[in-house]
């Protein structure tokens, strides 16, 4: 998988069931949360924002540390494809990233009465908002696709001290935000029939990630091999 | 591993950790003002100037409400259970606002001890539930 054409042949076939994937688990996910799902005692129907926020959320960071590990992978091994893939997952994360911090604010403005609040959970995400900003503006600085995959790949792991601080900041400080409610050591404080498809919305959300990564990620494999002879036969023939 | 990946895998992870302790550094400097508001007991222990922007946070207590009939003026007790604090208000409320919930208020203390808001915030808390649930849980208290 490591070199470009074998990556290229072997994506074509996997591409398709990917976004079939995604779309099944997103639609049955979105459907069940927005239309079946009960209402909040509190929120009423409000609450049901939580199926895109929270997903979203969820995908902002992981992206992020993805990123940082293709990262250490391309400092360390040197290999190619982590520098693409690395290049290719960012403006993902930084789009879910944006998506979390609007449906946080539109979900803010009825349920706290604010859009916007600088608490330390807001002000943490918007932060790792502007590191993907950083990072793909510093890409994009450097001609040499080389060079700028290694900046790149450095960055992410120097930005990777923002996740801990955004998973644990409504524990360590007072924040308007609420505290987690899905943690490793109690039991969800969320009724099963409202966390089932938040589940499902959060491995679909998965999916599309996994399919646009490799949508980008082609593109970025024949615009830096074009010149290679299995680019040109694939586009002759 | 050859030498050479080794020595690039130490130095990244040296990267990594001037990282969190330049993070860890930062947020522990910052430590007290990361909070977003202080709690009844914190603003008693301070000692606040009157006149001083600050924000409030904590429970309404039970009964607490107070509501003018004639205008939006509003009356009502934070408690983090172990102090209180008053909090009068003029304006409209969150629809989340209620007794024995979470709520974050920006305002200033007042020299008869209780305190001005100019801004009220409901708190929601991480619990999610139907309402049958929530009616049941009701009962069983």
């Amino acid at each position: 998988m490591g070199s470009p054409p074998l990556f290229y042949r072997w994506s074509s076939k996997i591409m398709p069931w990917l976004g079939i994937l995604a779309i099944i688990f997103l639609s049955a996910g979105l459907f069940w949360g927005l239309l079946i799902a009960p209402t909040d005692y509190k929120q009423g129907d409000v609450y049901r924002i939580l199926y895109v926020h929270v997903p979203s959320a969820i995908l902002g960071q992981s992206i992020f540390m993805f990123m940082a590990a293709c990262g250490l992978i391309n400092v360390v091994w040197r290999a190619k494809i982590s520098g693409m893939m690395l290049k290719s997952a960012a403006p993902i994360g930084m789009s879910f990233t944006l998506i979390a911090l609007v449906t946080g604010s539109v979900w803010g403005k009825p349920t706290w009465g604010t859009w916007w609040v600088w608490d330390a959970r807001l002000t943490s995400t918007l932060i790792l908002f502007f590191i993907y900003a950083a990072l793909i503006g510093l890409y994009s600085s450097i001609d040499d696709k080389t060079k700028a995959d290694r900046a790149v790949s450095i960055l992410s792991i120097v930005g990777l001290a923002i996740i801990p601080v955004i998973k644990k900041s409504v524990d360590w400080w007072q924040t308007l935000h609420q505290p987690s409610t899905f943690t490793l050591t109690s039991s969800p404080s969320m009724s099963p029939d409202m966390y089932q498809p938040l589940l499902l919305c959060v491995i679909g959300f998965y999916l599309i990630f996994a399919f646009t990564l490799t949508l980008n990620l082609r593109n970025e494999v024949i615009d830096r091999e074009r010149s290679k002879n299995w680019v040109k036969q694939i586009f002759v023939n | 591993m050859n030498p050479l990946r080794k020595q690039r895998l130490y130095a990244l992870i040296a990267v990594l950790i001037g990282s969190l302790l330049a993070t860890w550094l930062v947020v522990s400097a910052l430590s007290e003002n990361m909070n977003l508001f202080y709690s009844p007991s914190e603003i008693l222990e301070a000692g606040i100037d009157e006149n001083v922007l600050i924000r409030a946070g904590g429970m309404v207590k039970q009964g607490s409400i107070e509501k003018s009939k004639d205008s939006l003026n509003v009356r009502f007790t934070v408690t983090d259970y172990q102090n209180e604090l008053i909090i009068n208000y003029e304006g409209i409320l969150p629809d989340l606002f209620d007794e024995n919930a979470g709520v974050v208020v920006r305002g200033n203390l007042r020299t008869d001890g209780s305190f001005q808001a100019i801004e009220v915030l409901a708190k929601h808390d991480e619990n999610y539930m139907p309402p049958e649930v929530a009616k049941l849980i009701e009962a069983k208290e």
